[in-house]
């Protein structure tokens, strides 16, 4: 493997402390029992039914994501920063978002153009004016990060709706716990259990003002055919809460109500597992038959809560992510603990001298474009290439960004041969409530072919345990 | 002027609905155009859970009522508004939404070129925004003549174009499409109309657009009369489309066939009536 890639195991030649635990249960293990190891997983994945892909990847929802055994692991010291960069990120978008259905103070101070904030396919008009309790708008952020050195970490994507994979992060534990106990036992890893009833306590706390007793948190599903219905019955489970489609639920009067067998029940919170454009068809699309008709009347009058906020996926969208650090800077008045990947936008003079000048290096991007359509990979084209989108970068500078190539850091991973470094991610669940909770942990994804950057599940990815070793440096 | 207003929306079901769970805007909100005398929506013929009340951000009054079993229930809305002729200009209106909110498409104004070509012919040469808004509806009423029965609830800006004629929800949605298309905020508003004497066509449940015009605010053009609302015009709700401003959104579950029956009158206080009646 070249040098550029950071090898999180192995460093200058020497394990690193966090992954001393590991090494020589790696190195010991022989083959036949690895090989078994890694069936009895898949047997494990299969029972308990967890197949489906994750959020935004597409894929069939039937195939099992391949689980790789070796852990990834942080040192107490590293997830601190982590966790103090991913609570106050998660700070910022909610303040960004509670702004925006306001007074809108960052467009005003012209921070952040006003269109790409009301313009914006994800903006809900019909939320302005409405701050939910506590402000908060995104419960869950899941924010997908990326690791290119010791101390280097950068945000690839926040997700502000409803992140899903979180019950892989709970499920990989859950395996390796049953597998390899002994390394529970040898290592002091920190639990990722206690997710459901954070999840479950942060709900709560957002239970509109008008709720009376202990709140009922329930979770909207669109059905079992949604490639993500595994994950959304598995939190109901865990969080011991009703799993509930639109069907099931009514509103009369100030309030939304669960049919249940003992008659009807009030419903506080609902997390919702369904885009915005379902969940009513009295205020958004009016064909969905998934959602509850008037909820958002109840919503907005402060009679139920809803997790996340309809409107909240303003502030995840890829036009948006440029201003995060800048969202961190004006609601919280703080620096940003973590760093988006630096980003040139050609429609800047300067940017884009600096992006002509060193095209051999850089990844430009069309400003809309998707799918790699219209895109320049630097370090894999050729000269006439380089200069051939050169010239397309002259003639309509504004339609074009450009990013570092990013070096993904590495993990070590079972392979045929033994082990080798393969690149990983992270999605860490960040949880907002009255309080800002994260469990030490995430869902690690790793691109299982050799030299893959990717870690999608559909091209090749897999995921892995996430370990952070508690007291260590 | 005092306008009475009395409108009466029937649903007969030849086999009862379950549940009818509907979100209505059919309370005027006060701006220096209008101000509102009296007014009660009462549900009239069946039992009803009414609440989840609230004002949204672009100012209407909004609250649910929910039925079960349903078979015939009318919402009967009757007030008296006081108006004033603002030429169009809607001040004093209380509103939180951002103006380029509006400029996101929405299914019944989805641009084309013809609509495109429609917009850059009108605004060509124009710089004055008034001047641009004017234009913009002049194109309307120029390209899409009222006539009522060729278009339906769902005909979209692009298809009343093809048709080259409509009603005024047509008109209404073909000036937020064009102006869209010329970077000026549209949005659709539905509301009452008080007839003149004039013998002109009119319609006393009515739907025209506002624009942004830049430095003056939200003005009204109504593509259907060819004019700006007066003070014979009474503003009901407003939203990106006649779907989002629907002074009635409603969602039957179970039971056969609706059969729908409106009414509507808006008198002058103390004048002779005007009277509509839709099937």
């Amino acid at each position: 493997m070249p040098d550029r890639y950071f090898n999180e195991m192995y460093h200058d030649g020497a394990v690193r402390p966090p992954y001393e635990g590991l090494e020589a249960w790696a190195r010991d293990m022989p083959a036949d029992l690895r090989g078994m190891k890694q069936s009895e997983a898949e047997k494990l994945f299969r029972r308990i039914g967890i197949t489906f892909a994750v959020y935004g990847e597409g894929g069939s929802p039937d195939r099992l994501i391949p689980f790789d055994m070796f852990p990834r692991v942080f040192s107490s010291a590293e997830w601190g920063k982590l966790e103090r960069g991913i609570k106050q990120r998660a700070r910022a978008l909610n303040a960004f978002l509670s702004d925006m259905y306001n007074r809108g103070e960052m467009v005003r101070a012209g921070r952040i153009p006003a269109h790409l904030v009301y313009q914006n396919d994800a903006f809900e008009m019909a939320v302005t004016g409405f701050t939910p309790p506590g402000g908060v708008f995104s419960h869950i952020v899941g924010i997908d990060l990326i690791r290119t050195g010791p101390d280097t970490f950068y945000v690839l994507e926040d997700n502000c709706r409803t992140p899903s994979g979180v019950s892989y992060m709970l499920e990989n534990r859950e395996i390796m716990m049953r597998m390899f106990p002994h390394l529970f036992q040898q290592n002091r890893i920190a639990p990722v259990e206690s997710y459901p009833a954070l999840l479950k306590r942060t709900l709560a706390s957002v239970a509109p003002k008008k709720c009376e007793g202990d709140p009922r948190v329930v979770i909207l599903t669109p059905g079992h055919f949604n490639s993500a219905y595994y994950e959304h019955s598995f939190l109901a489970d865990m969080m011991g809460i009703e799993l509930v489609e639109g069907q099931d639920l009514f509103v009369e009067g100030d309030f939304v109500w669960m049919r249940t067998t003992e008659g009807p029940k009030r419903v506080d919170v609902i997390y919702r597992r369904l885009d915005d454009a379902f969940i009513d068809p009295l205020c958004f699309r009016p064909d969905s038959m998934l959602g509850v008709p008037g909820l958002m009347n109840v919503y907005r009058s402060g009679g139920v809560s809803i997790a996340s906020a309809p409107g909240a996926g303003v502030a995840d969208d890829k036009a948006i992510y440029t201003y995060v650090p800048d969202m961190v800077r004006f609601y919280l008045g703080e620096e940003p603990i973590l760093q988006n990947v630096p980003t040139w936008q050609c429609a800047k003079a300067d940017d884009c001298k600096y992006v002509l000048e060193n095209l051999a290096e850089l990844v430009v991007k069309e400003v809309h474009g998707s799918g790699g359509y219209g895109m320049l990979v630097g370090p894999k084209s050729t000269k006439s290439e380089i200069e051939l989108f050169a010239a397309k970068i002259r003639e309509n500078p504004s339609n074009y960004i450009a990013q570092p190539t990013l070096s993904l850091s590495t993990c070590p991973t079972f392979v045929e041969e033994g082990v080798a470094p393969r690149h990983v991610d992270l999605r860490p669940y960040c949880l907002v409530g009255q309080e800002v909770n994260l469990v030490p942990g995430g869902l690690t994804r790793v691109a299982l072919n050799e030299g893959s950057l990717v870690v999608n599940s559909s091209q090749g990815g897999g995921v892995k345990d996430t370990w952070v070793i508690a007291g260590s440096h | 002027m005092r306008l009475n207003i009395t409108h009466r929306t029937r649903y007969q079901f030849d086999t009862p609905k379950r549940s009818l769970t509907q979100s209505l805007r059919l309370w005027p909100t006060d701006f220096d155009g209008q101000t509102v005398e009296s007014w009660s929506v009462d549900i009239e013929g069946h039992d009803v859970a009414r609440g989840a009340a609230l004002r949204d951000g672009a100012g209407d009054w909004i609250e649910t009522v929910a039925m079960r079993n349903v078979s015939d229930v009318t919402i009967a809305v009757s007030g008296t508004v006081e108006t004033r002729d603002l030429t169009g200009f809607v001040r004093g209106l209380r509103e939180k939404v951002s103006p380029i909110a509006y400029l996101r498409p929405s299914p019944m104004t989805r641009l084309n070129d013809p609509l495109r070509e429609l917009s850059a012919k009108a605004v060509e040469g124009l710089k004055n925004p008034l001047d641009r808004a004017h234009a913009l509806a002049r194109a309307v009423t120029e390209a899409i003549p009222y006539r009522s029965g060729k278009t339906v609830a769902d005909t979209t800006a692009a298809e009343a174009l093809e048709l080259g004629e409509g009603v005024c929800q047509d008109q209404a949605h073909a000036l937020i499409a064009i102006a869209r298309a010329a970077d000026v905020p549209g949005r659709y508003v539905s509301g009452y109309l008080h007839a003149s004497s004039d013998g002109r066509m009119h319609e006393a449940s009515h739907a025209w657009a506002e624009l942004w015009v830049d430095d003056i605010g939200w003005v009204g053009f109504d593509a259907a009369n060819a004019c700006c609302p007066d003070d014979k015009y009474v503003r009901l709700a407003s939203g990106i489309d006649s779907v989002n401003a629907a002074p009635i959104r409603g969602m039957a579950l179970g039971g056969g066939t609706e059969h729908l029956d409106v009414n509507v009158k808006v008198l002058q206080a103390g004048q002779q009536q005007q009277q509509q009646t839709q099937r």
